[in-house]
């Protein structure tokens, strides 16, 4: 017998390995080399040609030559340009996230709180707008808010109005589209952490003398804040390097970060330019998280 | 009763279509350590909810103290309770989770501190203040769930199944510490549990529940000795219970073929109680009596300060318990023996349902 549980473990040793190794192999694989390439464009010089940058080892002169520049972030620091954009997006993402917050929290409550069955029925209606392409849904909002669209549609034939309203190519619309596409982002991670809440615990508060609002603050908010934390990193991260949503839905009123590189890539086919943009946005955004988490992991408690 | 501290009047609660309680009427005085007892789904939890107010009746009054409380919400009522798995806060340490309710209270934090401290060395959690709740044990978690209640200084604490989370030993010695606890502080508990042996054990009157009913109130002696039915009979402790029937001036005990003489409140009664340890046995050599009651021995339970006997006679099983009064190697009676039982008939109880 006890051969036997020491072959186990033995076996689960090694098991254990690949376990713990495969999501780090994973993570080098698609997430640093990636990441390392996009830092060696972001630091070489910018080229006519393809790829248009000049390769950062040059042995063309049979010698070794190594082309490296920084001139590509000093120049993008240096245009406040770059820096509003960067700002616009922050702003979007912070908006966003408190907007799916204050709507996200509710609802994941409420299903979390909701009899079995009828859970199930709320989170697969949750799920359902991914099995759409994002593409279109944030199309149909276009369709949704014209001139001819369904809301002017009717606003028109109540009579509130005799011409239809321009809703549409402004920050607000991007808004809209934004909080709508992530506010499933919000809800579920959110429902993950109150569907283990122990509404016991609520009586409890209240009988201890907590009136509702109280026992919010007091006994719900703290508990759920790890869900809090989660939804918001998965809205608010996204939001700051979305482009394809101000594509669609924005106008001319307020640049995006997302875009302005989408633009620098493909508009004007300056790679290392938009290299830079992108490797700084993530250090810029990075670090506060980084530095947020270690905050926030002395909070972390078992919730038993 | 005018004098009842907490009055339940009439108080009826439905589920749908099904009926948790039916009309409760109770009267406990102050200072009572009372018990509902019942299996589950007998509406006692109902009803403590109810006295929480965590749940609204459907219908009927509840009065504490002469104040009307029904439509109180939970935390103006000025009672606490304990929960089955405690509900002890997991975001907060021990200190916080007994100071809870009074930071609700707009006490100065010097009160706040001082009544805290008591409870903490009263129920014995010193040094575990700072303690998170998934750090202690089963034992630490039930007093600090009740620290968390007491500080309150409640007129009234609800214990839903206090001990059932905790291992046996741990369990008995609990029972009596809880029962201390309620002497020293004086304040009135309400016990809800499905163990008739805790019930017995903790309470000075207990009511019986069953579909959303209280078939009897009474002190633990007066339940068992005098269980209103055979429900209550089987519900509390073994019964024995034997048909009756009345010939000329004497009941005859149907099962078992044996005249008994009338009781002297000579009332129409259908059915008697015999409890185990009220029936003796005794080893006999051959069948020839015809008068007294013998049987064979069925089963035999050894557990050592008395034995469980399953006596057959007349075609009919009834339960003697056995002290085991005298220190001896073997069972003096076994297996398949003859046996002669006898009782004392003030020791039947005779009753209707």
């Amino acid at each position: 017998m006890s051969q036997f549980i020491f072959l186990m473990n033995n076996f689960l040793r090694k098991q254990n390995f690949w376990f713990v190794f495969t999501p780090y192999f994973w993570l080098v694989l698609f997430f640093f080399i990636p990441l390392a390439l996009i830092f060696k464009i972001s630091i070489s010089v910018s080229e006519w040609g393809m790829p248009p940058y000049r390769d950062f080892i040059d042995f063309s002169d049979g010698g070794i030559k190594i082309n490296s520049t920084l001139s590509n972030y000093a120049f993008i620091f240096s245009d406040s340009f770059y820096l509003r954009s960067f700002l616009n997006s922050l702003s979007l993402a912070f908006t966003s996230t408190l907007i799916c917050l204050f709507i996200g929290y509710p609802i994941a409550f409420y299903v979390a709180k909701s009899k079995e069955n009828i859970r199930n029925l709320l989170l697969i209606l949750l799920i359902i707008p991914f099995w759409t392409s994002f593409l279109l849904r944030v199309y149909a909002w276009k369709v949704i808010l014209q001139g001819s669209g369904i809301i002017n549609v009717i606003l028109m034939k109540l009579g509130f109005i005799n011409e239809p309203i321009s809703m549409l190519y402004n920050h607000y619309t991007v808004i809209l589209g934004v909080v709508y596409t992530y506010l499933p982002f919000m809800i579920l991670p959110l429902y993950g952490y109150l569907v283990k809440f122990d509404l016991n615990l609520i009586d409890a508060s209240n009988d201890l003398g907590a009136k509702p609002l109280k026992t919010f603050i007091r006994v719900i908010l703290p508990l759920s804040l790890p869900g809090i934390i989660a939804g918001s990193m998965l809205v608010f991260i996204p939001v700051v390097g979305e482009f394809v949503i101000p594509e669609l839905l924005g106008g001319s009123d307020k640049l995006y970060f997302g875009k302005i590189i989408w633009d620098e890539f493909f508009v004007n086919r300056d790679w290392p330019i938009a290299s830079a943009l992108a490797m700084s946005g993530i250090l810029i955004l990075v670090i506060p998280i980084i530095i947020f988490q270690l905050m926030f992991a002395k909070y972390n408690f078992k919730n038993e | 009763m005018s004098n009842s501290f907490l009055e339940i009047k009439g108080v009826s609660k439905k589920f749908g279509n099904i009926v948790a309680l039916d009309n409760i009427n109770l009267d406990i005085s102050k200072s009572e350590l009372f018990s509902l007892l019942g299996s589950s789904g007998c509406g006692k939890s109902t009803l403590l909810r109810i006295i929480a107010g965590f749940e609204k009746p459907d219908s009927g009054k509840i009065f504490l103290d002469g104040e009307d409380i029904t439509l109180l919400p939970p935390y103006l009522r000025p009672l606490n309770m304990m929960f089955q798995n405690y509900a002890l806060f997991p975001h907060l340490n021990v200190k916080k989770n007994i100071e809870f309710g009074l930071k609700e209270e707009r006490h100065n934090n010097d009160e706040i501190n001082l009544r805290v401290k008591d409870i903490i060395s009263l129920l014995e959690l010193d040094g575990l203040e700072k303690r998170k709740i998934f750090e202690i044990s089963g034992g630490q978690q039930q007093r600090v769930a009740l620290a968390r209640c007491l500080v309150k200084k409640p007129k009234l604490l609800l214990l839903d199944e206090p001990l059932a989370a905790l291992d046996k030993k741990l369990r008995v010695q609990t029972q009596f510490e809880l029962v201390n606890l309620q002497y020293k502080l004086g304040i009135t508990f309400i016990i809800v549990t499905h163990d008739q042996e805790e019930a017995m054990s903790l309470s000075d009157r207990m009511a019986i529940m069953k579909s959303g009913k209280v078939l009897q109130t009474g002190n633990p002696v007066e339940v068992y000795e005098k269980p209103i039915n055979e429900y209550v009979a089987n519900f509390i402790g073994t019964a024995n219970i034997f048909n009756i029937k009345e010939i000329s001036k004497n009941f005859l005990i149907e099962e078992l073929n044996i005249k008994i003489d009338l009781p002297k409140n000579a009332q129409m009664f259908q059915k008697c109680l015999i409890r185990p340890e009220k029936i003796s046995i005794k080893k006999i050599n051959s069948n020839n009596t015809t008068e007294k009651c013998t049987g064979v021995v069925k089963e035999v339970a050894y557990l050592g300060s008395y034995t469980k006997y399953l006596v057959e006679s007349n075609n009919f099983q009834f339960y003697s318990f056995m002290q085991n009064r005298e220190i001896s190697e073997r069972l003096k009676i076994k297996w398949d023996d003859l046996v002669e039982c006898s009782w004392n008939n003030e020791s039947i109880y005779f009753f209707n349902e």
